[in-house]
């Protein structure tokens, strides 16, 4: 019997398309009331594994359980229970938002009145109360998005899933979703959701996975994969590109956990970046720019993968 | 500044009650998918009425008044079963409609919903199962064929083209002949990305069935060697039932016949669909 509090269960879950293997035996647990994420580039399996949460794709091999029933045999059961955010909206825009959310209740069997209901409530929630008899199709990209958000939470569903819930939105709507979102995450939602945005990871997952050509990579809190796979501080030094391989060589005489060079920079793993800054000062070194921060989960990426997430 | 609550149900693993697991049976699942399209076709109604209307009214002014006249003066009533063209031509084109209003049902509409607006997606994220889908957009298409063969009778009484109260057993048998079309375009539909193959599909399925099935004039008049093309088409069973029923020579067995062969096609389409749907939603 699963323990009481994981509602989806993977074990090596696969899925192949023909011979390609997009996801590749991928185990993870996913616990009632936490946020839970997958951090991977475009490619990596992130969809595809939420289609087989979501019950749409039948996995090609492994254990996959979601609230204790199995995708393939308890489809509707189980979609009953979930709220799904695609990556691709699938709102109907020749409608206005009522009317999709008023489709959408119903296709969960849901009276009209507590479909009436829940709209206005999830109306008012994301933001959207004024545009309610407008048509979809001319909505901003970032209110196409919250109305997904709004239709999936129709049927009160016990899992949320996000697929790439901000790809595609400019920084300010972004930032509206996001807001929502940890909105939802205070009332204590579980969540799953998937971002190639190390910084929507960092602010919306409790735990998360990286993800990356269909495997997992790491597992943690964004923390503690921070302090596992990467230093207190990051040193950014930018050379004038005649002294860049030069300056590179140079800096391994700098004390520091790791190095990364990069095409237009290097990256220095320290605990101290000012110190090591300074270190790399002594050594004769002026670098165009530097920077020192803290480290982020793209570094975490840059060092499980050897690439970036985002390019 | 609190948020609204919309998050309500606590998750539980174990389904709560007994018979969680179970879902509506598969006639409320197809509702469901059906009331979709009710919602949708709010918007657009009233211009399929105007063309439901106009449609009939062209066809047999034209055809059964201008033409027929030309016809009957020809004094070869004989050959069209001793009736004015007018109503000979009638239930023939009622036929020929429903097969019309199937196929614009069954094409760029299942295409759209799966390929432009993506719409099938959303059902399909929901509890509907594919063939929930299917048969949901089939009820849709069944009730449109009943609207649009509906007026197209009103219309033919109108033109005093109708000779039997058997006539209105014409309707189920139009309805039928345009399901048998549309079962299985929708099945092959939804297998496609590009709408190009559609319109092969009326240029030369549709329009050749239209002017060679019987609608026009009796089959009897083409070369014996093509013949046999034109009753195994599904549109000639339905003009020739039609036209029995609606001149009062319906006999049983001819008629079961008929019924038989739509009733075959559009099972056979249905089948083959539930498949496809599948096959396309569940990726
Ligand atoms: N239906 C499909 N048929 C064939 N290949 C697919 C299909 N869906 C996804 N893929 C491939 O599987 C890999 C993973 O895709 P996806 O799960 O969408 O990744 P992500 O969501 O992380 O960007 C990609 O290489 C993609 O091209
Ligand atoms: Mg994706």
């Amino acid at each position: 019997m699963p323990a009481p509090d994981i509602l989806v269960r993977a074990h090596e879950l696969t899925k192949r398309f023909g011979q390609f293997t997009a996801v590749d035996a991928i185990s993870f647990e996913l616990r009632q009331g936490e946020a839970f994420g997958f951090l991977g580039p475009n490619g990596a399996g992130k969809s595809s594994t939420m289609r087989m949460i979501g019950c749409v794709s039948p996995p090609t091999g492994g254990e996959l359980s979601i609230l204790g029933m199995d995708p393939v045999a308890d489809g509707p059961a189980i979609r009953s229970r979930l709220g799904v955010v695609p990556q691709e909206d699938t709102l109907d825009v020749e409608l206005t938002v009522r009317e999709n959310l008023l489709i959408y209740g119903r296709y969960f069997g849901l009276p009209r009145a507590v479909i009436a209901d829940r709209t206005d409530r999830l109306l008012d929630f994301v933001q959207l109360t004024e545009r309610g008899n407008d048509q979809v199709e001319p909505l901003s990209g970032g209110m196409k998005r919250r109305l997904t958000i709004a239709r999936s939470l129709i049927n009160d569903p016990e899992i949320l899933l996000l697929d790439e819930p901000t790809t595609g939105l400019d920084p300010q709507a972004r930032h509206v979703v996001w807001d929502r979102l940890f909105r939802l995450k205070q009332q204590g939602v579980t969540l799953i959701l998937t971002t190639h945005y190390m910084d929507e990871a960092e602010q919306l997952c409790d735990r998360l996975v990286v993800m990356d050509g269909g495997k997992i990579a790491a597992e943690g809190s964004p923390r503690e994969l921070i302090d596992q796979y990467s230093s207190a501080e990051v040193l950014e030094l930018r050379f004038h590109p005649s002294e860049h391989d030069q300056a590179a060589e140079k800096l391994r005489d700098v004390p520091a956990e790791r190095m990364e060079v990069l095409a237009d920079r290097v990256l220095l793993y320290v605990p101290d970046g000012d110190a090591a800054l300074a270190a790399a000062g002594d050594l004769g070194l002026e670098p165009l720019t530097s920077l020192v921060r803290r480290s982020t989960l793209e570094d975490v990426f840059l060092r499980l993968t050897g690439r970036r997430l985002e390019d | 500044m609190s948020a609204p609550a919309v998050w309500q149900r606590q998750p539980a693993v174990e389904p709560a009650a007994a018979g969680a697991r179970r879902v509506p049976g598969p006639v409320v699942m197809a509702l469901r998918e059906f009331r979709f399209w009710l919602v949708n076709y709010r918007r657009t109604w009233k211009g399929t009425i105007y063309s439901s209307v106009l449609n009939p009214v062209l066809y047999l002014g034209a055809m059964g008044l201008g033409l027929g006249k030309l016809v009957d003066q020809h004094g070869q009533l004989g050959r069209l079963g001793g009736v004015s063209y007018l109503v000979f031509l009638a239930p023939g084109l009622l036929a020929a409609a429903a097969m019309e209003t199937a196929m614009g049902e069954s094409t760029y509409p299942v295409l759209g919903s799966v390929k432009w607006l993506k719409t099938y997606y959303a059902a399909a994220a929901a509890p509907l199962r594919p063939r929930d889908i299917f048969h949901g957009h089939l009820m849709f298409t069944t009730m449109r064929l009943i609207m649009n063969c509906a007026i197209f009778l009103v219309v033919m009484s109108a033109f005093g083209a109708v000779k039997s109260a058997w006539v209105l057993a014409a309707l189920p048998v139009a309805v039928l002949t345009g399901l048998a079309f549309a079962a299985p375009i929708e099945a092959f539909a939804i297998t496609r990305d590009k709408d190009s193959s559609f319109a092969a599909l009326f240029r030369f399925g549709m329009i050749p069935m239209f002017l060679f099935s019987g609608t026009f004039f009796p089959v009897s008049q083409l070369p014996a060697w093509i013949r046999p093309l034109a009753y195994v088409t599904p549109l000639w069973h339905g003009v020739a039932l039609c036209r029995s029923l609606s001149l009062g020579t319906a006999d049983l067995a001819g008629s079961l016949v008929h019924v038989g062969y739509l009733l075959a096609l559009a099972a056979i389409g249905i089948a083959v669909g539930q498949r496809t749907y599948r096959r396309r939603l569940y990726v």
